[in-house]
């Protein structure tokens, strides 16, 4: 029992810093990147695998600390997982209305940012 | 007091230290963005990165309480977005 509740500990701690490195990876890709279009990047690791491991790391630790399996942190996850594409297309939606710039190899090349286009 | 901490406390505070080295990031991006929809963009990984340090105190002290205050930081943060998209796209929220 000991050793089972020093594996379930190592486990818990390494979800932990998993969830935490996700979300430093996002925040270097929300500086390091040049563009608006690729910065949508950051939202969307911190949203999904940072919080979902740290969600994880919940339900373990408290699994073998109250001895009774609950998942309220599911009703936070899915509430995340429904809100987060919703506020990265009003952002997207409200970036391509005020046409900012991007760059040349930036792929996709929406209509809106299209000048030729536009001027037809 | 460091060679007496368990190795759950460990990743605790290892995942905490992380946790602010995002927060400086995104907080650097919030300054320095060249366009208003980059703040928002920031911000919004800000708090989604708010979630997981409330997680972690409900971890480190052992209750359950503290998930009501996360569920609260992502229903605001969902609208508060929402709304200053909408203000960017149409110029007031409420039409």
């Amino acid at each position: 029992m000991e050793y089972l509740g020093f594996l379930v500990e190592l486990v818990v701690a390494l979800l932990l810093v998993c969830g935490g490195l996700t979300a430093v990876v996002g925040g270097i890709g929300m500086v390091r990147f040049n563009d608006f279009y690729m910065r949508m990047h950051g939202p969307a690791m911190s949203s999904t695998m940072a919080l979902g491991c740290m969600i994880l790391a919940s339900i373990l630790f408290f699994w073998f600390h109250t001895g009774t399996l609950r998942f309220p942190e599911l009703i936070l996850t899915l509430f995340v997982l429904i809100s987060a594409p919703v506020s990265a297309h009003l952002l997207t939606m409200s970036a391509l209305h005020l046409k900012l710039p991007r760059q040349s190899n930036t792929q996709g090349g929406p209509f809106e940012l299209n000048e030729k286009i536009d001027q037809d | 007091m460091l060679g007496s901490m368990s190795i759950l406390e460990w990743g605790i505070w290892i995942s905490a230290l992380l946790y602010m080295v995002a927060f400086c990031l995104n907080a650097y991006r919030v300054l320095i963005g060249p366009s208003l929809p980059d703040r928002i963009a920031a911000l919004d990984t800000m708090y989604m990165n708010a979630i997981g340090p409330v997680i972690l105190m409900g971890i480190s002290t052992g209750t359950r309480f503290d998930f009501e205050a996360a569920m609260l930081i992502a229903m605001f943060g969902f609208l508060s977005i929402a709304a200053l998209c909408k203000y960017l796209l149409r110029g007031m929220i409420i039409e």
